[in-house]
């Protein structure tokens, strides 16, 4: 009898000191050092989950970490020294100048946009953007060096100083303008999630697919966007739905399915893999919003208006009808305007710390938007992308630049 | 300080021994440590999870599933993309059960069926059989699920060039062609039955001749069994039940079923029954594969039925089918229904394959509505949820059934 209650004694302290540790373990408890530790090393752990999963979410951690940094003097020594260099001293731009070259953060893998060419240089439409802005500081569109950064790395290496900027097919939206701690500059791709269709079918609009089977990829907004798009043409159409983009690609090319949607850049990309790229067609529409542009840290102005009106810039050279060819003959002219743009009357450039013919640099490194566009997305490379979006407004498109006064 | 730890340990270790010392002491000290431990890795799983809910700003709750889907399903009639996630759920659950009930009903007797074929003596018949289950046993299912979908069913020709068979002539409905059967890329098309006013009257007689038969069944069974020869009762009852359906469908008329023809349109087909592209590899997939498992379960079970068995059903003068019926069947089920059971809970968990082929079952279905919503952790919790009460039910289904065949002893 007297076992019985030993044994049930013993038995229930055990239980009670396993009860206690797990509190303890799980970070319920209160009381001691250890606790705390423990506590903050699981919270930790989650916080590195979230990160790594969602873009988004890495704004939480990460935004907090440079919100103090642009308050300049009182930065803490650990801070990254480079960024504190760029807010005390001039800015970033006074850092690249000190530095004499540019760094550009990119992508790496996506033909087109950013990728290695088969002679080992950085080549595509994002790459275009790094040389005008290297061009613009320094006269000199080879003064940049590519970093080429992953989509969960991107928004650090921004934010640890590592790149000056970043160019790489990065979509604007409130959250990483805000919470990421970025300043996005203009436009420099409208994206979009769009249609690819067998060319025989001559589908033109949505309301043409009326019936057909669209192959797409269970991803985070893509079969809601078809769904709306469709619904909203009043067509009805079977969605067949795949996990992976080489499932969704492979039944399309089969014959599965009359069209397949997809993001566009990746589209292109992947017309040009399918075994008789011309048979195929992307069409003229897009189903969702997907504005790509480059982005710097937030918290530094001057810097941040250099790579704007360099975009600017750029796009405004198209309006102007003025290229990379061309350029020279418009040296001396009489349009008051284009006088400005290209330095020659005014100081443009020198409120943005730039010299004042930083445009005829720019011009002649990589050309107008039109050019850059042509020349990695245009008519004569294996995509053929329609400009869309992407054109002027004086062509009905959203290419805007305000005025260069 | 440091000696007041030590006694204390000193307790601790002497309160250890004595316990140890007893042996109920020790398992009911085993069993609480595990408890114990098992309560407390769920405990920081939850504590993690509702971490992450309150990080991500999410409520957990089943609120979200009663907003608007806004993507669409094709293998469902109904399904539209302004239904709620609920109803895209029930939709996904719907062509998982689809899938795995058919699939069950055919891999059964297909499975069956390869089994007697390679224990037959015809030598053909047998090695063709055990081809046929190595071939399909040992390679993975979701290469053959591909292998159906990508290099089979999508090989057909394209709508345009369907292969249709149309005996009255076909037509065109002024969208395209009519037929009876229709095979393409896009599927299989074939007419579908919708019942007709009368319809209600076949119904009706199905109903009321299976009765009759059932007691046309035992009324031959008592007869044969007091008078001895053959009952004949299946023959029976089958004779007596196509007299009342035919006869209740004479009555009705021709108004009782019409048919809906299907018709080849641009893009699809038009009316009809069709059988999707993604939804017949996935079945075929499933079957195929399925089989072969089964026809080495049966094989093994009648195997396990002892060759004295057989002889001594023969020295009686018992046909092969009576003593496969008689004699070998009743024993071998014993041993088949729990590995079958198996089998079938495999088939029904598999088919969650389906999102690599495109069909919207539960996973992939579900898979959406996570994506969308952001909602995955409620989400895997009903996905598995669904699965493990299909599982529990469908092997609470098939205890019963194994009680039944279970040998009686006297």
């Amino acid at each position: 009898m007297f076992d019985q209650l030993r044994t049930i004694a013993i038995i229930t302290l055990l239980a009670g000191g396993f009860i206690a540790s797990g509190i303890v373990a799980c970070g319920g408890g209160d009381e001691t050092d250890a606790v705390v530790e423990t506590d903050a090393g699981t919270d930790s752990d989650t916080d590195a989950l979230v990160d790594t999963d969602s873009p988004t979410d890495s704004a939480a951690s990460a935004g907090n970490d440079q919100s103090a940094e642009p308050t300049s003097a009182d930065a803490p020594a650990s801070e990254a020294a480079e960024v504190e260099q760029s807010t005390v001293a001039g800015g970033r731009l006074a850092l690249v100048q000190s530095r004499g070259e540019l760094i550009c953060g990119v992508n790496d893998q996506i033909v087109g946009f950013g990728a290695v060419d088969p002679d080992g240089e950085f080549a595509g439409f994002d790459i275009d953007f790094c040389r005008a802005i290297a061009a613009a500081v320094f006269g000199d569109p080879q003064a940049v060096s590519f970093r080429p950064l992953s989509a969960q790395q991107r928004f650090t290496a921004l934010q640890t100083g590592e790149v000056d900027v970043l160019i790489r097919n990065t979509t604007w939206t409130l959250s990483r303008d805000t919470q990421n701690g970025l300043d996005f500059s203009p436009t420099t791709f409208y994206d979009g999630q769009g249609m690819m269709v067998r060319t025989d079918l001559a589908v033109t609009a949505l309301e043409d697919l009326e019936g057909a089977s669209i192959c797409v990829g269970s991803g985070t907004t893509t079969e809601r966007n078809l769904g709306d798009a469709m619904r909203e043409a009043g067509a009805d159409f079977t969605p067949v739905v795949f996990e992976g983009a080489d499932e969704v690609f492979n039944a399309y090319e089969s014959g599965r399915c009359e069209a397949v949607t997809a993001d566009m850049s990746a589209l292109v990309s992947r017309q040009t893999t399918l075994p008789d790229p011309d048979s195929h067609s992307i069409m003229d529409i897009v189903l969702s919003k997907e504005p790509l542009g480059p982005a710097v840290l937030q918290g530094d102005p001057g810097w941040a208006d250099v790579v704007n009106w360099v975009v600017f810039g750029i796009i405004q050279a198209e309006e102007f009808g003025i290229t990379s060819d061309n350029v020279d003959t418009f040296l001396g002219g009489d349009v008051p305007e284009m006088m400005r743009f290209l330095g020659e009357e005014a100081a443009l450039g020198e409120g943005l710390g730039l010299s004042n013919d930083f445009m005829i640099d720019v011009i002649r490194a990589v050309g107008n938007y039109g050019e850059i566009y042509d020349r990695h997305l245009g008519p004569d490379t294996p995509f053929d992308l329609p400009r869309g979006s992407n054109r002027l407004w004086t062509d009905g498109g959203l290419l805007y630049s305000p005025p260069f006064n | 300080m440091r000696t007041g730890l030590d006694s204390r340990r000193n307790e601790r270790l002497a309160f250890f021994d004595m316990m140890l010392s007893d042996e109920r002491g020790r398992r009911a000290v085993a069993q609480v440590v595990v408890g114990v431990v098992v309560l407390l890795i769920l405990a920081r799983f939850a504590l993690g999870i509702a971490a992450d809910f309150q990080k991500q700003g999410l409520t957990p709750g089943f609120g979200f599933l009663s907003n608007t889907a806004g993507f669409g399903i094709s293998e469902s009639r109904s399904f539209t993309e302004t239904d709620s996630y609920w109803q895209a759920f029930r939709v996904g659950l719907e062509n998982t059960l689809r899938v795995a009930i058919l699939g069950i009903f055919l891999a059964t007797p297909l499975g069956a069926l390869i089994a007697l074929s390679r224990l037959s003596g015809n030598p053909i018949a047998s090695r063709i059989s055990a081809a046929y289950i190595e071939i399909f046993r040992n390679t993975p299912l979701l290469v053959q699920l591909i292998f159906w979908y990508q290099g089979v069913l999508l090989r057909l020709p394209g709508l345009a060039d369907a292969i249709t068979w149309s005996p009255g002539g076909g037509g065109d409905s002024g969208f395209g062609e009519i037929t009876w059967l229709a095979l393409s890329q896009k599927g299989m098309a074939l007419p579908r039955i919708i019942p007709g006013d009368g319809s209600w009257a076949i119904f009706a007689a199905v109903v009321v001749g299976g009765v009759v038969a059932a007691v046309v069944v035992s009324w031959r069974r008592r007869r044969s069994a007091t008078n001895g020869g053959r009952s004949f009762g299946f023959a029976f009852a089958v004779v007596a039940w196509a007299a009342i359906v035919a006869s209740a469908w004479l009555a009705v008329g021709r108004g009782a079923f019409e048919l809906e023809l299907p018709t080849v349109d641009r893009f699809r087909y038009g009316g009809g029954t069709i059988l999707n592209p993604e939804y017949s590899a996935l079945l075929i997939g499933l079957v195929a594969y399925t089989a072969a498992f089964i026809a080495e379960v049966v094989r093994g079970g009648i195997q396990s039925v002892s060759g004295g068995q057989f002889e001594a059903g023969r020295a009686v003068g018992l046909s092969e089918a009576q003593l496969l019926r008689h004699v070998v069947l009743p024993q071998a089920l014993r041993v088949i229904v729990p590995p079958l059971t198996n089998q079938y809970l495999n088939l029904t968990k598999n088919s969650s394959l389906a999102i690599y082929i495109g069909f919207p079952d539960l996973f992939n279905v579900s898979l959406t509505i996570g994506n969308q919503t952001g909602q995955f952790v409620i989400v895997t919790a009903m996905i598995m949820a669904v699965y493990l009460a299909l599982s529990l039910l469908s092997s609470m289904a098939m205890n019963l059934y194994s009680r039944r065949v279970r040998l009686v002893e006297r």
